[in-house]
Order: C-alpha cells, then sequence, then structure tokens
C-alpha cells in the first residue's frame, strides 16, 4: 500500500516532466518511455527544456550554497499547477523532500514548498493517479526488481513497482534476497568510499543472480547503471533496464509509436 | 590478574577510515561475522514489533525524548533535586576527563583498588579503564562481551554486543592464553567459566561502575537494562556504586521509561524485554542487608551541551543507544565496528562522534554513507539520521553560507578543487543553454569517453552516453 | 564557575532559543481488558520462550511442586525469606516432611556471609509485586526480607506469584501500583534466567546470575 498519508491529485490533463540529467545523458528511452506511457493515458506532457538537474549530487555532498543555486533555476519552469513527476524515486525525493528545507529562509522558501508539494515519483503518478492497466503483450519471462532506497523511503513507493509488474500477465517477479538493503549506490558515495560501495553492489547482484532471473528493473538510473555496471563487468548473468522502459515495451510501446 | 591490566588501544587515527575499511573488506571472518549477526538482528527486530501499532510506539519514542530535551536543565535540577533526597550523591563533568578525575576521586576516597564494571558506553567515551589504570586502581569489565573485549585489548566493535566480531575459536583461544582455561568451543563451558572468574571479581572488588539506560527526574531513579545480571551483580555487590551517565538521559516520568523500554529492547536485539531491568532509587538503607552504601551518579556533559544548542543537531541527543541503526545499515555490516576508529560506530556514530572529537578529526565519518536511510527507518525514536549525515557534510566543507557551519573543525574536509569543481558544476547547471551545450556536446564526443573512471570503473563498467539527449530527442519531437 | 554550573548555564543559554515539550500519547502502550486466565496463558508463553519455568499450583500445593523440583535439581539447600508467608509456611512444613533442602535465612549483612551466599547457595526463593503478561516479568522490590542478591546469586531461583497479581503491561502495573508516589531502594522487573549472547550470538544462561528462573503460579 501505498503511504497512506499522500494526497493523491486527481488525473490531470498535463503535468510537467522532470526528465534528471541521468535520463538526460544516459537513459533517455527510459525518460521517453515515461512520457509516452502518460501520454497514452491521454496526459499531455510538458518538457521545460531550461531543466538541468535536481542538485543532489551537490547538496548530498555538502556543498549547498552550489545545489541551492541550481535547485532554484528549476523552480521556476512549472509556473500552472500541474503535477510535476519525476522518473526516479532520488531526485524526485531531492525535490519533494528535500527542496522546502534548502530554501528554508529564503526568498523563494514559499515557492521552493509549493513545487515541492507537486513532485511525484512517476511509477507511483501512473499507479495511483492514472490508475494505469497494463496488458502485456511480451513473451514469458522472469525479471527481479531493485526499488531505490529512495523510491522506498523518501518517496514511500516499495509496492508501486511490484504492483504495476503484477499487472503482466506474463511476468514472473521474483523476489531477490535483501530486497530492501541498498545497492551501493549513493551518488558521490559510490565515488568516495569506492570499496565499500563495490562490496555492497556486488552482494547485489549475487542476490539478483540466485533469484533465477536475468533481468532486472529498477525504479532509478543511479541503481541501474551501478548494478547493471557490476553485472556487466563482472560478466554476470543479469542485465538491467528501467521499470518505464520495461513497462513500455512489455505493453507494446515498441512497436512504433502511438497516438 | 595483570593480563587484563592491558587497556584499549583508543588512540587510533579516525581519520584513517578507508585503509581500516580495505582491511575489513577483505577478511572473510569480519564479513561473515557480521553480516550473519546483523541479518538476526534485523529478523528478530521484524518480528518483535509483530503485532504493534510500531509508527504510534516510535512517535512516542521521539516525543518523550522531545520532551525531556525541552526540559533539559530543568529536569537535570529536579533528578538531582530528588537522587540526592534519595541519599545518592550527584556530580557534574564538563568532559570526559573531569568525570574520569572524579572517578578516581570517589575511588581514592575508599582506598580502592579494584573497579568492576558494568557496560557503559559513556565510560568508552571517557576512556576511563585506561585513566584507572593510569591512576593504580584496577578496572574491570563484567559483561562477557565487554570482558573478551578488555582481554583481547582491543574496544568494542557494536555499542549493544561488544565482541561480536569474534568467533567462539577465537574467544575460546583467548580466554585459554590469558585465564587458563581449557580451548573448547563449548559455549557453556566458556561462559561458566568466565562466570567463574568474574563472582571472584565482584566478591572483592571495591567499587562498582556502571552505566545508566535512563534517570527518571520524579523520582530519582537510575534504569539499567541489561540481560547477564552483571549490572545487577555490580550496582549491588560492591560497597559503592558509581553510575556514569550522559546529561541526556534524564526523563521526567517514570510513565516515560515504560514507552523507551518498549522500544530499546526490541529495537536492539529483538527482545520484548530484557533479562533484568534494574531500578535503582538509593544506596543501601540502614536495616537493608545488602546493596552499596554509597551511590554517586556522574552527570557527563562531553560536548552534548553544544550539540544542544543547534535546532536540527539536537536530535542527535535523542538517542537510547539501542543500536538498530548499525544492525541495519549496509555500510556497517561490511566493514565492522573497528573501521570507524570511534567509541560509537555506524550510523548514530556517525552523526555523533564528530561533535565529541571533532570534525577536522572525523571528517570521513559523515560520507561512509549511501544514505540509504535504513538506519532512519528504524531509529525507535525517529532520529533523521541521513538529514543529520547531509548538515554534517555541509559543516565538513563550509558549504552553506546561509547556514554557517558551527561543529567544531568544521571545513575541515573542504579542499581547493573540489570546491572549485562544484563551483563550475553549479555555474554550469544553473545555465540551461550552457548545460544543453555541453550534454550535447558530450553526446557527440561520447567516443571519447573515459574507459577508465577511478573508484567507478574498478567495480563497473562505465555508464555509456546516449548518442543524443533526452532533451534533444523531445526538442525533435516538438516538446 | 563550577563544572555544574557551566553545564547548566549552557544548556539555559541554547543558542536555537527556548524549546517547545510536544504532547505524549501513551495510548500505543494500552492493551484490551483481558481475562486472568488470558493473562496467564500470555505470560507463560513469553517467559517460557526466554527459557524461564512456570508450574501451576494452588495455596495448598506449592510446597509439594517445590519439594520435586528442588528434588529433581539435587539442590543442597534453600534460601528464604524470614518475614514472608512462604518462608514461614516452608518453615512450618520441614516440621513435618523431610523432602525439602535445608533452609538459610538471609539475615546478615552480606558482608559477613558473601562467600557463602556466592559459593554454597543451590537455591533461593522469593515473593513478587506481581507480573507482567506482555514480556512475561516479574515484578519484584527487594527488601530486608528478600534482599537484592537473594534472587541474583544462587543458581536456582524459584519466584512465587499470585495469578490474581498478574497485569498485562508495564505501564498498567506501574499505574496501578502507583510507583510515582515512591521507589524502593531496588525495583526490578525480572524476564527469565541471566543469559548472555556475547559468544558468537550463542545463548548461554546463568552466565552471571541464575542459570534457572522457576515461577510458581498460585491460582
Amino acid at each position: 500500500m501505498a503511504d497512506p498519508i499522500k494526497l493523491y491529485p486527481p488525473k490531470p490533463s498535463k503535468v510537467y516532466f522532470f526528465g534528471t540529467c541521468l535520463v538526460d545523458m544516459f537513459y533517455p528511452d527510459a525518460g521517453m518511455a515515461g512520457i509516452q506511457l502518460l501520454e497514452r493515458e491521454g496526459i499531455e506532457v510538458i518538457f521545460p527544456q531550461d531543466q538541468t538537474c535536481c542538485g543532489q549530487p551537490a547538496f548530498t555532498s555538502g556543498y549547498h550554497d552550489e545545489a541551492r543555486a541550481v535547485a532554484k533555476a528549476q523552480l521556476g519552469l512549472f509556473p500552472e499547477d500541474y503535477p510535476i513527476v519525476v522518473p526516479s524515486g532520488s531526485c524526485g525525493g531531492m525535490m519533494r523532500k528535500h527542496y522546502p528545507g534548502l530554501f528554508k529562509d529564503t526568498e523563494d522558501e514559499i515557492l521552493a514548498a509549493e513545487v515541492a508539494g507537486r513532485v511525484w515519483e512517476l511509477t507511483d503518478f501512473l499507479l495511483n493517479v492514472c490508475h494505469i492497466k497494463l496488458t502485456d503483450k511480451g513473451e514469458p519471462t522472469t525479471v527481479a526488481m531493485h526499488t531505490s532506497c529512495s523510491a522506498r523511503r523518501e518517496m514511500g513507493v516499495a509496492e508501486v513497482g511490484p504492483k504495476l509488474l503484477g499487472q503482466l500477465d506474463n511476468v514472473n517477479l521474483v523476489e531477490q534476497v535483501r530486497a530492501e538493503e541498498c545497492c551501493g549506490f549513493g551518488g558521490t558515495f559510490a565515488i568516495r568510499h569506492p570499496e565499500i560501495s563495490g562490496a555492497m553492489v556486488s552482494e547485489k547482484v549475487d542476490a539478483l543472480v540466485d533469484t533465477g532471473a536475468r533481468d532486472f528493473v529498477t525504479t532509478d538510473c543511479g541503481c541501474l547503471m551501478n548494478i547493471h555496471g557490476y553485472a556487466e563487468k563482472n560478466r554476470k548473468a543479469m542485465s538491467g533496464q528501467h521499470i518505464l522502459s520495461f513497462l513500455w515495451n512489455r505493453t507494446g510501446g515498441g512497436k512504433g509509436e502511438q497516438s | 590478574m595483570s593480563e587484563t591490566a592491558q587497556h584499549s588501544p583508543h588512540h587510533i587515527d579516525v581519520k584513517e577510515f578507508h585503509p581500516r575499511a580495505h582491511e575489513a573488506l577483505h577478511n572473510p571472518q569480519i564479513r561473515h561475522n557480521f553480516r550473519k549477526a546483523m541479518d538476526g538482528l534485523m529478523t528478530k527486530r521484524k518480528s518483535a514489533f509483530e503485532g504493534w501499532d510500531l509508527e504510534s510506539l516510535r512517535d512516542l519514542g521521539a516525543n518523550v525524548r522531545l520532551r525531556a530535551l525541552a526540559n533539559l536543565p530543568d529536569l537535570l535540577e529536579q533528578l538531582e533535586k530528588k537522587l540526592t533526597e534519595n541519599g545518592i550523591k550527584v556530580h557534574w563533568a564538563v568532559d570526559g576527563d573531569e568525570a574520569c578525575r572524579i572517578v578516581r576521586d570517589i575511588c581514592k576516597a575508599r582506598d580502592a583498588k579494584t573497579v568492576i564494571k558494568g557496560k557503559s558506553m559513556v565510560s568508552e567515551e571517557m576512556e576511563l579503564n585506561k585513566y584507572l589504570e593510569e591512576h593504580g586502581i584496577e578496572a574491570l569489565e563484567s559483561d562477557l562481551g565487554e570482558y573478551i573485549v578488555q582481554l583481547a585489548g582491543e574496544t568494542p566493535s557494536h555499542i549493544i554486543m561488544p565482541a561480536i566480531h569474534k568467533n567462539t575459536g577465537e574467544i575460546s583461544q583467548l580466554l585459554h592464553d590469558k585465564t587458563g582455561t581449557d580451548l573448547s568451543n563449548d559455549v557453556e563451558y566458556l561462559t561458566a567459566e568466565a562466570r567463574l572468574q568474574l563472582r571472584e571479581k565482584f566478591m572483592n572488588a571495591d567499587v562498582g561502575v556502571s552505566g545508566v539506560n535512563f534517570a527518571v527526574a520524579e523520582t530519582g531513579t537510575l534504569c539499567l537494562v541489561e540481560n547477564e545480571g552483571n549490572g545487577r551483580m555490580t550496582t549491588t555487590v560492591p560497597k559503592c556504586h558509581i553510575a556514569v551517565t550522559g546529561i541526556e538521559k534524564v526523563v521526567p516520568n517514570l510513565e516515560d521509561v515504560t514507552a523507551l523500554l518498549a522500544l530499546l529492547t526490541r529495537s536492539a536485539t529483538g527482545q520484548h524485554i530484557t533479562t533484568y531491568f534494574n531500578m535503582i532509587s538509593g544506596p543501601r538503607k540502614a536495616e537493608e542487608l545488602d546493596g552499596p552504601d554509597e551511590v554517586h551518579v556522574v552527570l557527563v556533559d562531553n560536548g552534548r551541551s553544544s550539540i544542544y544548542q543547534d535546532d536540527e543537531l539536537l536530535d542527535t541527543l535523542r538517542c537510547i543507544r539501542c543500536g538498530a541503526c548499525m544492525n541495519h545499515c549496509p555500510v556497517y555490516t561490511r566493514v565492522g565496528g573497528h573501521t570507524y576508529g570511534t567509541t560509537y560506530p555506524g550510523p548514530i556514530g556517525k552523526i555523533l562522534m564528530p561533535h565529541l572529537i571533532g570534525l577536522d578529526e572525523g571528517r570521513h565519518l559523515p560520507s561512509a554513507s549511501s544514505l540509504c536511510g535504513a538506519c532512519g527507518e528504524v531509529c525507535p525514536v525517529k532520529i533523521p539520521i541521513p538529514d543529520l549525515l547531509v548538515r554534517l557534510r555541509q559543516e565538513s566543507v563550509d558549504g552553506d553560507k546561509l547556514h554557517p557551519a558551527k561543529v567544531r573543525g568544521h571545513g575541515a574536509k573542504r579542499n581547493a578543487l573540489e570546491a572549485m569543481i562544484w563551483k563550475g558544476w553549479s555555474w554550469m547547471h544553473a545555465r540551461p543553454g550552457a548545460y544543453r551545450f555541453g550534454t550535447n556536446m558530450a553526446a557527440r564526443l561520447r567516443k571519447l569517453q573515459p574507459g577508465q573512471m577511478g573508484g567507478w570503473t574498478q567495480f563497473r563498467t562505465s555508464p555509456k552516453l546516449a548518442p543524443k539527449t533526452f532533451h534533444e530527442t523531445l526538442k525533435e519531437r516538438g516538446q | 564557575m563550577s563544572s555544574r554550573e557551566a553545564i547548566l548555564q549552557r544548556l539555559r543559554n541554547r543558542a536555537g532559543g527556548e524549546l517547545t515539550a510536544p504532547e505524549c500519547d501513551f495510548s500505543v502502550l494500552k492493551r484490551p481488558d483481558w481475562s486472568t486466565s488470558e493473562r496467564i496463558a500470555l505470560f507463560e508463553r513469553m517467559i517460557e520462550s526466554v527459557h524461564g519455568e512456570v508450574h501451576h499450583c494452588t495455596e495448598d500445593s506449592w510446597v509439594d511442586r517445590l519439594a520435586e523440583i528442588l528434588g529433581s535439581r539435587c539442590a543442597r539447600n534453600l534460601l528464604i525469606p524470614k518475614e514472608h508467608e512462604i518462608g514461614v509456611k516452608l518453615r512450618s512444613s520441614t516440621l513435618e516432611r523431610e523432602d525439602l533442602p535445608h533452609l538459610l535465612i538471609y539475615d546478615e549483612a552480606i558482608e559477613s556471609w558473601k562467600s557463602v551466599l556466592f559459593n554454597d547457595v543451590d537455591a533461593s526463593i522469593t515473593s513478587t509485586r506481581g507480573g507482567i503478561a506482555e514480556t512475561g516479568s516479574l515484578i519484584m522490590w527487594p527488601n530486608t526480607d528478600e534482599p537484592r542478591l537473594m534472587s541474583l546469586v544462587p543458581p536456582i531461583h524459584v519466584a512465587v506469584l499470585f495469578a490474581s497479581e498478574l497485569y498485562t503491561t508495564f505501564h498498567e502495573a506501574m499505574q496501578a501500583q502507583n510507583w510515582k508516589a515512591g521507589m524502593p531502594t531496588n525495583a526490578l522487573l525480572v524476564s527469565g534466567p541471566s543469559k548472555t549472547a556475547d559468544i558468537e550470538q550463542t545463548l548461554a544462561y546463568g552466565v552471571h546470575g541464575p542459570k534457572e528462573l522457576i515461577v510458581l503460579i498460585i491460582e
């Protein structure tokens, strides 16, 4: 069940899409899948071209002045009261949970809190606002899922991914041991403490491989590049993709653009 | 027993976190012991809270602690008054050194030669054993885990289970070498031998030193939570009992204790309650036949009143020392307690120790976290540990002009190169045109992407830049 | 300035200003009204889960049961309270029967017989001030008749609990007995025998205190 204190809005006609910098540079297909899923639900998607990054990398590194400057550049991009959807628990968490504190006692305090209140993690939005119904058009397959820590604990959407995958008749979702444990990404943590991060991701990959699945999906590009990158480098039979790409492809999206 | 006169090698360089982490990660026994123990503790905690409205209980725990902190100076005075009325002597210490001197002076006044100790993290913080040894007083730990660690000349690697890093074989060898017991993997035998050795010590010790889990202001009561009974022995058998406690442990009412106790033991070890919950409200009365003639309480500040000054950092003082944060920490589970090089390891150590030793000394502590949030999720008093880690990261690089850093040693981690990188990053990401130009260039020049990216590619392939950015794709799509 | 004043002054002159105390809602600790038999069942389940042993007795039968229990453990002696009815009854019982171990009374200060208590006493029996079903705990307030070490040092501790004095929660017991009106020098909750898991998480009993805790529930 989703976080009981969340007050989901009614399904809107338009949303703002905040794509995140990792999607922008490394996983545009995941972002595109998210947009197309929304469009298929009849929602018009607005992508403010002036968006860059939520500011999280600097924020969690302690460089709050620098994070604030970047975040401030995003605040003005969502003037109408449409929901802001984000294909990432991590960036969504930054905007929803940390913007108010970051701008406290500044002239942007009210705006930041207002923007934060409209931010939704995209899979949560699809399930609990759009009430999406998925029709599986793919071959039978088995997948595992890694929910990012921020999706799980900041955005409270741990049960959303499995529910969406559960709508797909031919998808057998298997759960790895210690599913709720961090994959070791943690943004700059993976760079500052590479060995600890490496130990964490190696165990995460082992747990995923032990499920018998050869594919995993995840809510966040950070976890994706971490887990997939480890599996690839160490020749483990485990390949990952963003859950949005997976959902879009399974439901016929890959076969040419619709609408 | 001269072997036990060894003191703990406290003076390790906290800054050497990475080499210790490297060593721990490559030590299969450390990896195995911690993983197994933490898995077990997580499972037990979960089942201990079955049937509870855990969110409401944690809210209550948080509120009980916040209420106590809101009235901290008044409560300390009330506690002092009640304890004094009950015949307990109250002492105040601004830091660990002063607390050590107070304990020594009490011992000296009684001509005490031997001290038996119950488990106390504050005494670890004070480095009391070492201090007493240096002043000719033998200090012997009586909690079995602490006893083992002391025999080995080590420090605890977990605040609740001090010897969790050792396996039975090692402990057997240690007891054999230091105390002459037979080599055996029979835990019952080893425990029984330790019982015999320590009973002798309890009978003959001049002074007992314990910690305190909760100090109740309304009745002047010191509460101790334990399983072994060594805490009861320590506080009952010697003629003099000295309790050392941080000033934040006071709560207004006995009723508060029921909430905190329900949370503490279940969070710590998954027990519904520990074997003993020991509430001490005074020394032996004239007609009583046992118990100490003298009871002292040492209220130790040691940095706590500094933490108290700041609204956000204050939350650190809610802690009831259950250890659930370390039990659930994926970093602690892999590197073990000694890697941190601090009295308190794991998440609570990362947010508490910088105040005790300074952010210069503890500069690596706040960064040693993936901010996964598991610690904050299980904290029985809802300390927002990840937020406090971010706050300390900011303090360690002086990263926020709006909220100037306060913690001693702040800014020590700031270096010109990293600051410049973030400045450049911020400049580009605050300017959409520059950002799009930069990301487009990166996409076009993706073949030049370096294959090696430091620590990242030590374990993983590097992520591949897409041939066209998301921005560009959408622009072409008319969005 | 004394350390006391220095600390209190720093706390009082808090840089962040005065703090507001939140309300505390203790209702989450409350439990439904359970019947005595439900409480007994829960108490038994909880204390047995931590290696405690429970025997159901009556006012008339508990001495018989005690004799059996101690006989099966070959206890040579039993430390009893002098004034409490438990002690009185046991002393009168020994006049009529021979299956009870030698009775000892804790009526001297510990200093005069420490070594005997630590080395030669096999078992003790004490009363309780009730029990707590939810956690399987015994409430004890040691006093002159039943000093603190009586329930701690001997390897076997037998505690007598009246079923009518079984509370559901610690919170309820504390309120019902009005603890805040005044605490004894020492009050205890005891839930099982002494134990440790400090050696590789393997449970071992009797590390410092009793190896066995036996509860006689008088219904």
